[in-house]
């Protein structure tokens, strides 16, 4: 890795910092819960590098480590947003003329 | 080369799409009325990612991927419909996941490479790995407390932190020999398997009311071992993704232990269930006020504003169904009625809210700490059900109690307090509330679940007897 890409690389984990600080700051502790499952799946974009690993093939360890990887992750995308909706969909408000 | 193979900057640019995709999502997530939306643009960037990556021009293989990712999310579905009660398990659980896929893709990144591999790339591998390491078996052994395989009570031993320092050091100087010597292969099992067990020896002491805290610290590790493999990588999107995931974690540990009043280097090594166990032994028997349901049930129709102060007992017992007839039956009577939640009401950020939201309370009936502690002295009746530390006065006004300093709910305050509560045995923690010996509290022995129904039952005058 030559260094430019490495400062490249440096900037932009300092700036997704700021941004996920500031953002995250202004979460209701109302939504934690769904935030951190929320956050878990996001999370799990670690499933585009695995994905590469299989595909490439490049070794049998390789292929195999990133398989398992591959199901590691994808149970929590799939798992991470179902339950974060679900959740999500509970918050309900008394505000609106359903509720007296 | 594979006939689907796009360009590698077409790849980048829908990288960059999905990572926009991923800050609108959590931006999103700051308000109940668009949080939905978040899911569904975090779903989106998930989708263009994914199909992004297919892309890649180095893929030659396709088989495998397909039953990979249809062997997840096969695995997923039953993750995404678990229980709410069952949540803080779940998310350790997925804590877990995360951070096996990225132990597994920088293990075998490091053999494909190695020695061919710079200093720095080596360096933030290792981290990569160890972090990924430690938040796997961590994450399991958390997951397993809260779901009750495993002890919740602390397991402590002598020279604890010794020993765990001690690993955690041998991890990091084997780390540090590889990044100076990339070509001792042999040399980087041992690493991984050290990291490892010192993921079990961090969460073995540590008890279940000290879960929020350590459950927001490994979402933290997860996201900032998916980070490192974004430097790995050199993929911009992991980085932003990891960057997010690793501030998220770290503000909630931050709410977490400022709500407890204590530190993280406590939480981790405190070994907090033994300071309280000689502290509860020094109290002796005091007189306690204790009431029915049918007497609760007159004082509560009586008032005019009501706070229910729930914790992690509610789970437990499975109560908050009943406790959403209370509210109903009270709001019916024209009483006011809200809850207060702390921080660290259950065994994860936001539990409570979640639990009572799952039970069809409105949201905006639930209040922070901060919000309501100022109402207590105007309010009528505090109703405590299966929370109890969080509610102690002795954190306000005894110096020599362990949890001296930690912000409490001021229910005491209240005109009357009525605590639900299974017998007068003390609470996890082990240390001994004065809250129950007031003159202006009231205990109600029995099962939360029960004994809200029967209060709900006196209220609305069906099936009583007499």
């Amino acid at each position: 890795m030559n260094s430019s890409i490495l400062i490249n690389s440096l900037f932009i984990f300092m700036l997704a910092g700021f941004i996920g600080f500031e953002v995250i700051r202004r979460v209701s502790p109302l939504l934690h819960t769904p935030l951190m499952s929320l956050t878990n799946a996001l999370d799990a974009i670690a499933v585009v590098g695995a994905i590469v690993l299989v595909g490439e093939h490049k070794s049998t360890l390789s292929a195999v480590l990133g398989t398992i990887a591959v199901i590691a992750a994808t149970s929590n995308i799939v798992g991470g947003f179902m339950i974060t909706d679900r959740m999500l969909k509970m918050f309900k408000s008394s505000r609106p003329a359903s509720r007296p | 080369m594979n006939e689907f193979a796009a360009s590698p900057i077409v790849i980048e640019v829908i990288y960059l799409v999905a990572s926009a995709l991923f800050i609108l999502s959590l931006k999103w997530m700051s308000s109940p009325t668009t949080a939905r939306h978040g899911v569904w643009a975090g779903e989106l960037g998930m989708v263009l990612a994914i199909a992004g990556t297919l892309l890649h021009e180095g893929i030659v293989d396709y088989k495998w991927i397909a039953i990979a990712l249809v062997l997840g999310s096969i695995i997923g579905v039953p993750l995404g419909r678990v229980q709410m009660t069952a949540v803080p398990q779940r998310t350790a659980l997925s804590h877990a996941f995360g951070a096996l896929c990225v132990t597994l893709v920088g293990t075998a990144e490091f053999y494909l490479r190695s020695p061919n591999i710079t200093r720095f790339m080596m360096a933030v591998l290792s981290m990569e790995v160890i972090l990924g390491s430690l938040t796997f078996t961590g994450s399991l052994m958390a997951a397993g407390k809260l779901q009750e395989i495993l002890p919740q009570r602390p397991l402590t031993y002598k020279g604890q932190n010794f020993v765990n320092f001690l690993l955690l050091g041998i991890a990091l100087v084997i780390g540090i020999y590889l990044v100076l010597h990339p070509e001792a292969r042999q040399l980087y099992p041992f690493m991984l398997a050290i990291a490892l067990g010192f993921g079990v020896l961090l969460v073995i002491p540590i008890g279940g009311a000290d879960m929020p805290t350590v459950i927001s610290l490994l979402n933290a590790y997860a996201g900032l071992s998916a980070a490192a493999m974004g430097f790995v990588l050199n993929n911009k999107l992991l980085i932003v993704a990891g960057a997010l995931d690793g501030s998220s974690g770290l503000i909630l540990s931050v709410i977490m232990s400022k709500a407890m009043n204590r530190s993280f280097t406590n939480v981790l090594f405190g070994a907090f269930g033994q300071v309280q166990a000689s502290a509860a032994a020094g109290q002796e028997a005091q007189q306690v006020h204790s009431a029915t349901a049918e007497e609760a049930a007159a004082i509560l129709s009586a008032a005019n504003k009501v706070v229910v102060v729930p914790g992690y007992g509610m789970a437990v017992a499975q109560a908050q169904h009943k406790v959403r007839e209370l509210y109903d039956a009270l709001n019916k009577k024209g009483v006011d009625v809200r809850f207060a939640i702390h921080p660290v009401a259950g065994r994860m950020p936001g539990h409570m809210n979640v639990l009572l939201a799952e039970a069809d309370v409105p949201y905006d009936r639930l209040m922070d700490m901060d919000d309501i502690n100022g109402d207590f002295p105007q309010t009528d009746v505090a109703l405590v059900i299966g929370a109890n530390d969080v509610t102690n006065p002795a954190a306000r006004n005894d110096a020599s109690s362990p949890i001296y300093g930690m912000p409490i709910l001021d229910v005491d305050k209240a005109r009357t307090v009525m605590v639900i509560k299974r017998g007068m045995s003390p609470g996890f923690a082990g240390i001994d509330n004065p809250l129950y010996y007031l003159d202006n509290t009231l205990m109600l022995f029995g099962d939360a679940k029960a004994f809200v129904g029967n209060i709900v039952r006196e209220l609305t005058g069906a099936g009583g007897h007499g």
